[in-house]
């Protein structure tokens, strides 16, 4: 059985390489070879699962070493893997939800140049997030939480002719370097703090090593968490990784990669639950996310980067739980599965949208879709209807937990995040109803597409509004089959949390609101957001150029303003100081050895002056050398 | 007699040798002199061989003898030359081999 | 065999002088003896990583002694610790590629006569440096080191000056006036220290023979005395000779502030030769620290670690912070070298078991991610004849492998795990974290700046629309492929199973300690057992 888990990994990387590798061979075979590869790896995880659930509750964990990868004196890195109900959980996710894009993109990519490589960037993707959650030790973490930044990198940059896409996929990398610097430095603590960075020892041992070690601990792997996760404030990445084609959106931006963060400090619990400060951080950060992203993804027009600030906004819910501790973390996970399921289902819709219209991103120059594209349309609904926490579906569940648990937080802390919590679920439910509104209700707003030249074509290219293929609606189905009733099932008995209580622990809180108020409010809350939604873009005409908006407005669009910080202070700052650092280069460093240069040059030039070119000066010169050597000797000798 | 005395006399003909070599100006003689200062050097050395009893000094006399020989063939050789393209042995005249 | 040292420095000494000997209108035979005798010596140098024991006592193994300076105590001496072993490997992998890229670079241009000879001149310097290369790595003997390490600046002064990169809109004057100023540059800068070196030489002499009666060179002699307590450096004088020996090295490695001899010198010649001098010559410099430096000189060692840690910290992130400011695409790489350098010499002072090893191991992978970086950099400027990364864009589309292979060398360049250089660099963070918090942490910020360089220079050429000056560019051909794909299936197999190699340091590594008197600091929380227990 052991053995299989390595196989899980092997196989997507496998596919990775004979698709990368392969040639123009595999131009048609390929994207089913890598949709093939993900199912046999979905179907691997399956039968894991199924043998994990054979075994009793304690003793389901899994443990395996492929071999001993990097060691050096007393530093021990292994290829191992520790395969417990968390990353079974994962594993199912990914595989799952992989499986089924992988099909959606066979249909999405189809008219692509370069589909081969598209499918061997994504399974790549998949064998990097496979060993990022398998891993058993934090430095195969490390490797595999590189590894899908990199195959992120790969794809948001799949269009690389156009430069906004190589720029979105630099910038990603980098945001997360920011991020993975954190993460490696929490390594470098723990080596120095327990001699080792393996799961086990160093989290049965994390109350010896005291608070202040745990907090820098924790807080550095926040920073990794808030890179790989999109939280403030490494959050820019995030909106322009859209520019990948949107099975990507959906797959990686959405579902998996970047719930990366709530996965590490799950994982980490027994380190958080040590450092009380660090958690403060965690909770605070995921608060101000999830109103961030919620207020970005009100005010924007296109509907992947809506929907983006929407996965940063429900992350956020993801690592506010987690940052409760044991009263969350079950929540946590709870949610991101939920929300893989929902928002997956809502990115491919968004894609199918796009599919049908030329490629047109912009929601105002939607509208009126729905007879148009009815299967996109109901599941579309189902995922909208669960991601605002309608009572039965899956969303509700998971999120209502979660803001019942902010609230058991206690004191004046937990009413703030429960508060913040409430707002967010609001917020939730204006901008996915906006997003609705425009894309399948009202008028037409179709326009017609501007051809690759730049120019603004005639009025034959009013897109066609159609439905999608089948490989593209069977994954939105089953997706949207999830989003129903994932959460309920889940519920069941507390299905969920009996499953992952022998790895995360779990506390009940004690709220002190009681758990139906919270529901009533949750619903109040949600039926306003929805109301103000319909009273802005339902009752009256949207304007296909959006109007000016308030100043809240204009910022949000900017993504409240971030991108402009880091432009002013990072870019140019840097563009400065390189600048400035060239100059010094050149100028000084140099400029001291070539002034040392020119001067013993200039010395030299004097210097051969002497050379005057007649033998009896040099003899002179000669005879004196002599003296003056005699009379040292002679001097030397007398003293 | 005292030996020193040769000593005396090299260091006489080496000091002719050497202003002979500062002051004048014709090749073959600055030639002449540099052969003078050789010979008072060998005068010493040979001096020195007697006053120690060993025969290291002669023997190095003679490598002068040898090495003063080599350099006549070949100087001579280049103050020929010299003559033959300038019409002059002045050794200020040739003053061109500097940078 | 007990003379394979002497052998493998003399293959590709023999091969130098059989290759030019070449006629001048059989130029392709001599690249193709050229070849072989570099394989020949690829050969040899797996032989001896076959005959080296990492587990063997002692430290030097397949030892040679002959006496050969008497009166100066001075001796062929030759032998290898797991260090040199690794580094002799790496030189005999790369020269093969070196001379296979640098296949046409010395060809005769047509205004040139049939009787033009530099191709073969070319070669012979290359498989000379070779040569060098490696009796610098074996010789124990200070002395035989000190010849070696100076007489490799005369072929490589020959390959900068002689034979420079084409590219560029100028004149053949204006660009044989900048290469002959950055290889007197390069030889200018090598010389001072050298001649530092020699006082501390001369120096190490003068005290060995004060002190044990007749004077000696030999690294073991020295160190076996010292162990005695038959030898005793005074502070003073130690520090004096640590410091000559260092700032040597220091100029070749190069650290910051002597650093700025690589960027002319690697802009200016070709790629391979390039290639030769980071990831070959300059690799006998943090070698020699490792060597030479601490063992000699371990208390010196110590004493100078902060001044030292802080310049290689300097060098990691001005070198990266200057990669990110270059216009050039070959002055890009230099000074990415210069901040991989910064951490080589970081891991070697920072005096733990993790971050010597992590150097050694990052010597190599520097080498064969920099070799692989600046080589395909060579075969698309030798496509488009400009250095200036403005010139490219969308080669991705033009030339699909060539941008995949540039892709995966650059991102062994910002360290990904999975390549081979992610271990090193991140063994020398973890090494120098565990004593030297703050300089570990900051050092850290360099896989920022590395991301940052590696991606706007991939981006800026190989990605966005097609220019037309791109347009049409030809994918890499097979003789390129053939350089490319065994130096990319390196990286990817040291980047997952480093251990053989690691295997070969680690005993090294724990002797280079024993001799500072150094132990990795102790984890305040003993957390091991538990995976002892399991």
């Amino acid at each position: 059985m052991e053995n299989l888990i390595g196989l899980l990994v092997l196989v997507p990387l496998l596919g990775a390489g004979v698709l990368l590798c392969g040639g123009r061979r595999l131009d048609r075979s390929g994207p089913w070879v890598g949709t093939g590869l993900a199912a046999v790896s979905f179907v691997l995880g399956v039968w894991l699962f199924a043998d994990m659930l054979g075994r009793k509750g304690d003793n389901r964990a899994l443990d395996v070493t492929v071999f001993s990868w990097v060691p050096v004196g007393g530093f021990r890195a292994d290829v191992g893997f520790h395969l417990d109900q968390l990353s079974m959980t994962f594993v199912l996710l990914i595989t799952g939800v992989g499986s089924l894009i992988h099909l959606y993109s066979v249909g999405y990519m189809a008219h692509d140049e370069r589909p081969r490589r598209f499918f061997g960037y994504l399974n790549l993707f998949l064998a990097a997030m496979l060993l990022l959650v398998l891993a058993d030790n934090y430095l195969l973490l490390y490797a595999g939480w590189e590894g899908v930044g990199l195959a992120s990198y790969l794809l948001i940059g799949f269009w690389q002719h156009k430069p906004s896409a190589a720029t979105a996929a630099k910038k990603a990398f980098l945001v997360n370097r920011v991020g993975d610097m954190g993460l490696s430095i929490a390594i470098m603590v723990m080596f120095t703090t327990f001699g080792t960075f393996s799961f086990a020892p160093v989290l049965a041992h994390a109350d010896q090593a005291g608070e202040g070690k745990l907090t820098a601990i924790g807080l550095l792997l926040l920073l990794g968490a808030c890179g790989k996760s999109a939280q403030v404030p490494l959050q820019s990445w995030l909106g322009d990784a859209m520019e990948g084609p949107t099975p990507v959106s959906a797959l990686i931006h959405a579902a998996t990669m970047v719930t990366a963060g709530v996965y590490l400090i799950t994982r980490s619990s027994a380190i958080f639950n040590g450092a009380p400060d660090a958690q403060t951080a965690v909770v605070t950060v995921g608060a101000v996310t999830l109103l961030f992203g919620a207020i970005v993804g009100c005010a924007k027009d296109d509907i992947k980067k809506a929907l983006a600030g929407s996965t940063m906004s429900q992350i956020g819910y993801m690592i506010l739980a987690a940052g409760l501790g044991p009263v969350g973390y079950v929540f946590a996970i709870m949610h991101l599965v939920t929300h893989g399921f929902f928002k997956a289902g809502l990115f491919l819709g968004a894609g199918s949208v796009m599919h049908g219209m030329n490629d047109e991103v912009d929601m105002r120059r939607y509208g009126g879709l729905r007879s148009y594209m009815p299967v996109t349309f109901w599941t579309f609904g189902l995922g909208y209807l669960a991601i605002i926490g309608f009572p039965g579906l899956s969303g509700f569940f998971s999120k209502d937990k979660i803001i019942e648990a902010a609230f058991a937080k206690g004191g004046t802390e937990g009413w703030i995040l429960g508060a913040a919590a409430l707002l967010g679920a609001a917020i939730t439910a204006y901008y996915m109803t906006r997003v609705m509104l425009l894309t399948f209700f009202g008028e037409k707003r179709w326009q017609p597409t501007v051809s690759d030249s730049g120019s603004a074509a005639e009025d034959g290219n009013l897109p066609h509004p159609h439905e999608s293929p089948k490989t593209m609606t069977i994954p939105m189905i089953l997706l949207a089959v999830g989003s129903v009733f994932a959460g309920g099932l889940f519920s069941i008995n507390s299905a969920f949390l009996k499953w992952l209580e022998p790895v995360t622990g779990h506390a009940e809180g004690h709220s002190p609101v009681g758990a139906g108020q919270v529901t009533a409010a949750t619903m109040v809350v949600l039926v306003i957001g929805a109301a103000v939604a319909w009273q802005q873009y339902g009752r009256s005409p949207v304007p296909v150029t959006a109007p000016r908006g308030t100043l809240l407005t204009r910022a949000a669009r900017r993504d409240l303003l971030q991108d402009d910080f880091n432009h002013v202070v990072l870019v140019r700052g840097g563009e400065h100081l390189t600048r400035s650092l060239v100059y010094v280069d050149h100028k000084l460093v140099d400029g001291v050895v070539n002034g040392t240069a020119a001067s013993v040059g200039g010395l030299s030039g004097r210097m051969r002056r002497l050379q005057n070119g007649f033998a009896r000066s040099y003899a002179v010169s000669m005879f004196g050398g002599a003296a003056v050597l005699i009379a040292a000797t002679l001097l030397m000798r007398a003293v | 007699m005292n030996p020193v005395n040769y000593l005396y006399l090299a260091a006489l003909l080496f000091t002719i040798g050497a202003a002979g070599v500062l002051v004048r100006r014709n090749a073959i003689v600055v030639f002449m002199c540099i052969e003078l200062m050789l010979n008072a050097c060998n005068l010493a050395f040979v001096t020195f061989s007697r006053m120690h009893g060993t025969l290291d000094g002669q023997i190095i006399a003679f490598f002068t003898m040898v090495v003063a020989a080599a350099e006549v063939v070949v100087g001579l050789a280049i103050i020929v030359s010299i003559f033959r393209s300038r019409h002059s042995a002045s050794v200020d005249d040739a003053s061109l081999l500097k940078l | 065999m007990t003379s394979l040292l002497t052998v493998t420095a003399a293959v590709p000494a023999l091969g130098a002088v059989a290759t030019a000997a070449v006629p001048a209108a059989r130029r392709t035979a001599a690249k193709w003896l050229a070849l072989a005798f570099s394989l020949a010596t690829l050969g040899l140098a797996g032989v001896q990583l076959a005959q080296f024991d990492p587990h063997a006592a002692g430290p030097f193994q397949l030892t040679e002694s002959h006496a050969w300076i008497k009166d100066f105590g001075v001796r062929y001496e030759l032998g290898v610790d797991g260090i040199a072993v690794v580094l002799i490997a790496l030189t005999a992998v790369l020269v093969p590629f070196v001379v296979l890229a640098g296949w046409h670079d010395a060809d005769p241009l047509e205004t040139h006569s049939k009787r033009w000879r530099p191709t073969q001149g070319f070669f012979a310097l290359i498989l000379m440096v070779e040569a060098m290369v490696v009796i610098a790595f074996e010789a124990t003997d200070v002395f035989l080191f000190y010849i070696f390490f100076e007489a490799m600046l005369i072929p490589m002064y020959f390959l900068i000056g002689g034979f420079g990169d084409r590219a560029g809109e100028r004149t053949e004057e204006e660009a044989a006036a900048q290469r002959s100023y950055a290889a007197v540059k390069f030889l200018l800068y090598n010389l001072a220290g050298g001649l530092i070196m020699l006082a501390a030489v001369v120096g190490l002499y003068a005290v060995t023979a004060h002190q044990l009666g007749t004077g000696t060179f030999s690294l073991q002699e020295i160190l076996q005395a010292r162990a005695a307590g038959r030898l005793h450096f005074a502070t003073v004088t130690e520090r004096a000779l640590f410091l000559g020996f260092f700032f040597a090295f220091a100029v070749k490695a190069p650290l910051w502030p002597v650093h700025t001899w690589l960027p002319n010198a690697m802009t200016e010649s070709t790629a391979p030769v390039a290639v030769l001098i980071t990831a070959v010559v300059d690799k006998v410099g943090t070698f020699a620290m490792l060597r030479f430096c601490l063992q000699l000189f371990p208390e010196a060692s110590k004493w100078a670690t902060p001044v030292i840690l802080v310049l290689s910290l300097i060098s990691i992130l001005y070198g990266a912070l200057l990669a990110v400011g270059q216009r050039d695409i070959k002055r890009l790489i230099a000074y990415a070298s210069i901040s991989h350098f910064g951490f080589i010499i970081l891991g070697i002072f920072a005096m733990t078991t993790q971050g010597q090893g992590g150097a050694t191991l990052y010597m190599v992978n520097h080498g064969i991610s920099t070799a692989a970086l600046m080589l395909i950099a060579g075969f698309l400027i030798s496509r488009r004849g400009s250095r200036l990364i403005a010139d490219y864009g969308g080669v991705q589309k033009v030339a699909p492998v060539l941008a995949g292979t540039f892709l995966v060398a650059g991102l062994a360049t910002l360290s990904l795990p999975g390549l081979a250089p992610f271990v090193s660099e991140f063994l020398v963070l973890v090494g120098t974290f565990s004593r030297h918090p703050v300089i570990g942490g900051v050092a850290t910020l360099g896989i920022v700046l590395a991301a940052l360089y590696v991606l706007v220079l991939y981006q800026r050429t190989m990605t966005g629309p097609v220019r037309e000056p791109v347009r049409g560019m030809p994918d890499l051909r097979v003789r390129e492929l053939a350089v490319v794909a065994p130096l990319i299936a390196l990286l990817l197999f040291l980047g997952v199973y480093p251990k053989p190699l690691t295997r070969m340091i680690d005993p090294a590594v724990a002797h280079t300690m024993a001799q500072v008197d150094r132990t990795d600091p102790k984890p305040p929380v003993q957390a091991n057992d538990v995976e002892a227990a399991k």
